[in-house]
């Protein structure tokens, strides 16, 4: 019998939601959560005898750690095989997955596999080093994931062929095979040509790696004349969130006026943030959108000037479409404010 | 949104607990912070403290903003 450790986060391990996201690495015999579905889509051919579950927070503050000691816990139960998540669209979850997922292949040498949407930052961080299924970006995916994700681990484990992405269904990891092809190169160049010009649909035997990096802006030459702001993506809105900012998939963002605000207080301000625990926020933002501190800089003229608005949103779950969109709202809003320089907080 | 405030031309300094995933979604300069539910502050600080801790995070964003950078640079120190 194939033996599996099974990875979860506090939520799919059913200790808790935001406010368990500290827990330290744990060990469960046998399933738990979504293990039961694994257990079922393993058909008998393999066991899940531990499941480790750790806290989103406390695996991403502090990575080198934790990657350690679950090592350390995955390996007395000596498995022949290593399953994490699905993750979904959950930022440090997927982190996670994909983290201990690499180390656990390297440290162990077994297989590993893991899922998660395609936009989760886990995705693009891990994809060369692992197997990530493709899921759908939350939960409701679980039924499709979890025989996909099953059934590529059974063959992972048993040593046999893998096919291409599309096939197995994972996550495209920029690793090329030759393989014997019915037609030669140029009959299927002319073909894919054919289909384009037509405006068919057609698919490349080669994609190219998209490369989207931003080069840095000079510095800021003279700030103590600057005029700086805060935007921020840990959901800091004025109390009562007056335009609804969803606490995840947020649809909007929100311009709040700070002018004169010395500091943010618990009476003025909250976060509408759906993704980690909220009472540090609530008590004081300032701990999210450094207000005061800021406001202290100013009058110590280290910069001109903190601008008369900040801008949030709740990263959390928000699609990268959504966020570049927001982004460039804002800068362009900064820009015609005559703002010289940002400060993004992000949770 | 980083990524695209910087595109738009002005400087920014990200400033977020968990670095990998700012390197991923393509910062320029990254400064560390605390926690993820409180970045920049720390709780279990006097409030005096923890105000002293955040300013001092606050300062070495501006000096990130106000350094030279050629590509995605994390300011540990």
């Amino acid at each position: 019998m194939i033996r599996v450790v099974h990875y979860l986060n506090q939520f799919f391990g059913q200790i808790g939601g935001e406010d368990k996201a500290d827990t330290k690495p744990l060990v469960r015999e046998g399933v738990v959560g979504p293990g039961m579905a694994f257990k079922m889509a393993l058909k008998g051919q393999a066991e899940i005898v531990a499941t480790v579950i750790c806290g989103d927070s406390y695996f991403n503050e502090n990575i080198e750690k934790a990657k350690a000691d679950i090592i350390a816990m995955v390996k007395k139960y000596n498995p022949d095989l290593f399953i994490a998540g699905p993750a979904f669209n959950a930022g440090r979850y997927g982190v996670a997955c994909g983290a201990i997922a690499k180390a656990v292949k390297e440290g162990l040498g077994i297989p590993v596999v893991t899922g998660m949407y395609i936009e989760n930052p886990g995705a693009d961080m891990f994809r060369k080093d692992i197997y990530i299924v493709s899921t759908k970006n939350n939960a409701a995916g679980m039924r499709n994931a979890v025989p996909v994700m099953a059934k590529l681990a059974l063959k992972l484990a048993k040593g046999e062929e893998i096919g291409s992405p599309d096939e197995e269904g994972y996550i495209e990891r920029g690793i090329r095979r030759n393989y014997f092809s019915e037609e030669r190169g140029s009959m299927r160049a002319v073909n894919m040509l054919v289909k384009k010009l037509k405006g068919e649909e057609f698919t490349t035997e080669y994609p190219m790696p998209t490369f989207d990096r931003v080069d840095p802006n000079p510095p800021v030459d003279d700030m103590a004349h600057a005029v700086v702001a805060l935007v921020t993506s840990g959901g800091i809105v004025p109390k009562g969130n007056p335009d609804r900012i969803e606490s995840s998939s947020a649809s909007k963002f929100g311009k709040y006026c700070i002018k004169g605000k010395l500091d943010l207080t618990e009476k003025e301000f909250q976060t509408a943030h759906g993704g980690y625990d909220p009472v540090y926020a609530n008590s004081d933002a300032d701990r999210v959108l450094p207000v005061d501190a800021m406001r202290e800089l100013e009058r110590e003229g280290v910069i001109g000037k903190l601008y008369d608005y900040y801008y949030a949103t709740v990263g959390n779950g928000t699609s990268v479409a959504n966020a570049k969109k927001y982004g460039a709202a804002i800068a362009s809003e900064l820009k015609d404010a005559g703002v010289d320089a940002v400060i993004l907080t992000s949770t | 949104m980083v990524k695209e405030i910087e595109r738009a031309g002005l400087p920014v300094v990200h400033m977020c607990t968990v670095v990998p995933i700012s390197l991923t979604v393509g910062a320029n300069r990254i400064v560390p912070t605390v926690a993820i539910p409180h970045p920049l502050g720390n709780p279990s600080l006097s409030h005096e403290d923890e105000f002293n801790l955040r300013k001092k995070l606050v300062l070495k964003a501006i000096k990130a903003l106000q350094t030279k950078v050629d590509g995605q640079t994390v300011f540990e120190n």
